[in-house]
């Protein structure tokens, strides 16, 4: 994990209080898997705030974060300009281990601001072989993004909880349109929606990216914990995750 | 310029050190610098039996500050002994556990289990996120002087008790330390606060209250050293919004003897080996030349100050 201060290549709205934020630097060559996030200090702000990596590309040195505003911070970031330095902790945590997963079909199921780090690893999955189908749920229309670029990956099912694109209603109720032949299902959201569908997909191998109110985002604070099955009774997102496969984590 | 301090039980070749709960058991830190460039470091709270903590959130932000109520969640003293004090004996530098308990037999318990390991006991009767124990004995001198009587008669090491500023008189609490026998103090740890969520109704954190840390209670810190400071006769390690080495020159100033870094660990995990680096600099453009040269500084002028008052 690297502290640097990355420049900001490109900066731009893309859904409803969402962002997409290029930036460049060396830390870029550090990310180990899709799903590992970055630790942003914010000027004025105590904490820094974990943004997911949603694209990476070391050979040009940069990677895409997408961030929704969720309060102060995320707001006061929406201010910085494309040539000005950021500093950035990172890369931290597990992403989804997608060199391990030998299938012939995966299925993909992001919500909301979960969607961005799904987007690299959908990527990488198909890479490596593995067709990929897409959930993607957003509360309205206002809120989608990366659709075409999930659609370039493969199928995509979208949905909306007001019914303004693709299906109405929620990720799992999209499930029964998929081939039911994939073995592995990857998702992000918020831990309701992980719940809700670990809940519909007890036979298949799933991974979570969980997210959480973080401290520092190494590992030293245990603010981001969940409950595990294992003895330790633990898992810190920030660093054993946020990427867990589902029986690992007792999400509530 | 010499950046040395001597306090009970305790070398420091520098006086910075991470503060309890900050810095884990080190293995996180380790990856970013050599730990052995701390002066000294001050472990993550030890209770008898693992603790897995409070439920989440368990951080929110606040201005110059942050909230939290871990809950004092750890592995457990064994697991501590066996697992953590090993890797942090690596890196040749004192090593204080910070201890924590729900009865004064669990304080006892854990003192007499770990001392022996360590080079101090940093006594925790001031942790205000856990429902047992913790800040109860921490804001009440006679029950503080009970669990400090107990752990000071059954650690061969010294005992440094860290004090909470959820009182009305500091320095009652302070002397109540020192007469049951503690070689120092450490203060403070955090203020009780809480922060509420408009949209839901409900605290952020899911303790309801956590405690407040950072720059935000620095000024609180400081007055509160400086008032202890004249009452007692043991050292006192000083913390609470560190973030430059100028904050660490006005606790040394205050009375401090040595400093702990905690909340500004988060915002950038070097904050401590630069503090360090930056130290000596900051000591001799104040014109000192050493560390304890400036140790209770902002009271030499005490005498002409009550002559005034007078």
């Amino acid at each position: 994990m690297k502290n640097e201060c990355m420049t900001i290549l490109k900066h731009e709205k893309v859904a409803r209080d969402t962002h997409l934020l290029v930036l460049e630097g060396n830390l870029v060559h550090d990310i180990m898997d899709p799903g590992q996030f970055v630790h942003i200090r914010i000027d004025g702000f105590y904490l820094r705030r974990p943004v997911s990596i949603a694209d990476y590309d070391p050979a040009k040195e940069t990677m895409t974060l997408i961030y929704k505003v969720m309060g102060d911070g995320t707001k006061a970031l929406t201010n910085r300009r494309v040539g000005e330095q950021l500093d950035v902790l990172g890369p931290g945590g597990q992403g989804f281990p997608t060199s391990q997963i030998h299938a012939d079909h995966a299925l993909i199921i992001g919500g909301g601001i979960g969607v961005p780090p799904l987007y690299s690893t959908a990527k990488k999955l198909k890479e490596n072989g593995v067709a990929v189908t897409s959930i993607l749920g957003f509360r309205s229309r206002e809120d989608a993004f990366l659709l075409d670029e999930f659609r370039a990956l493969g199928e995509v099912h979208v949905t909306t909880e007001d019914g303004s694109l693709g299906r109405s209603g929620r990720v799992t109720d999209a499930l029964p349109c998929v081939k039911k032949d994939y073995q592995h299902y990857l998702s992000c959201g918020p831990t309701v929606m992980l719940k809700a569908v670990a809940d519909h997909l007890p036979d298949k191998e799933g991974y979570l990216s969980m997210e959480e109110r973080m401290g520092c985002g190494i590992g030293a604070c245990f603010a981001c914990v969940v409950e595990s099955k294992d003895e330790k009774g633990y898992k810190r997102i920030c660093c054993d995750g946020p990427v867990f496969k589902a029986e690992e984590v007792v999400l509530s | 310029m010499n950046l040395s301090v001597k306090l009970p039980g305790l070398n420091l070749k520098n006086p910075v050190m991470p503060a309890s709960g900050c810095f884990a058991f080190g293995k996180e830190f380790a990856q970013f610098y050599d730990l052995s460039k701390l002066g000294a470091v001050i472990m993550k709270a030890a209770t008898k039996e693992q603790r897995f903590g409070n439920g989440t959130p368990r951080v929110a932000e606040t201005a110059s500050g942050m909230l939290n109520a871990i809950g004092l969640q750890n592995p457990g003293v064994e697991s501590i002994i066996s697992d953590e004090i090993p890797f942090l004996k690596n890196h040749h530098l004192p090593i204080i556990a910070n201890v924590a308990g729900s009865t004064v037999e669990e304080y006892v318990e854990v003192a007499e289990r770990i001392s022996s390991y360590v080079d101090a006991i940093e006594l925790n009767i001031s942790c205000p996120n856990v429902k047992e124990g913790g800040v109860q004995f921490g804001t009440d001198p006679a029950l503080a002087k009970e669990v400090i009587r107990h752990v000071v008669d059954v650690s061969v090491v010294p005992v440094y008790v860290k004090l909470s500023p959820n009182v009305t008189d500091i320095v009652e609490m302070a002397l109540a330390a020192e007469e049951a026998g503690a070689s120092g103090l450490s203060m403070i740890n955090t203020l009780t606060g809480m922060r509420i969520d408009p949209k839901t109704r409900r605290p952020v954190i899911a303790n309801g209250t956590g405690g407040l840390s950072g720059a935000a209670i620095k000024p609180i810190s400081i007055r509160m050293i400086h008032q202890v400071y004249q009452a007692v006769t043991i050292p006192i390690i000083g913390m609470g919004g560190i973030e430059t080495a100028e904050d660490v020159l006005e606790y040394l100033l205050a009375g401090a003897s040595a400093v702990a870094i905690g909340s500004a660990n988060f915002k950038n995990p070097f904050i401590c080996k630069e503090v360090i680096e930056e130290l000596p600099r900051t000591l001799s453009r104040y014109g000192f030349s050493s560390v304890e040269q400036a140790i209770g500084g902002a009271h030499d002028e005490e005498v002409e100050t009550s002559l005034l008052r007078s």
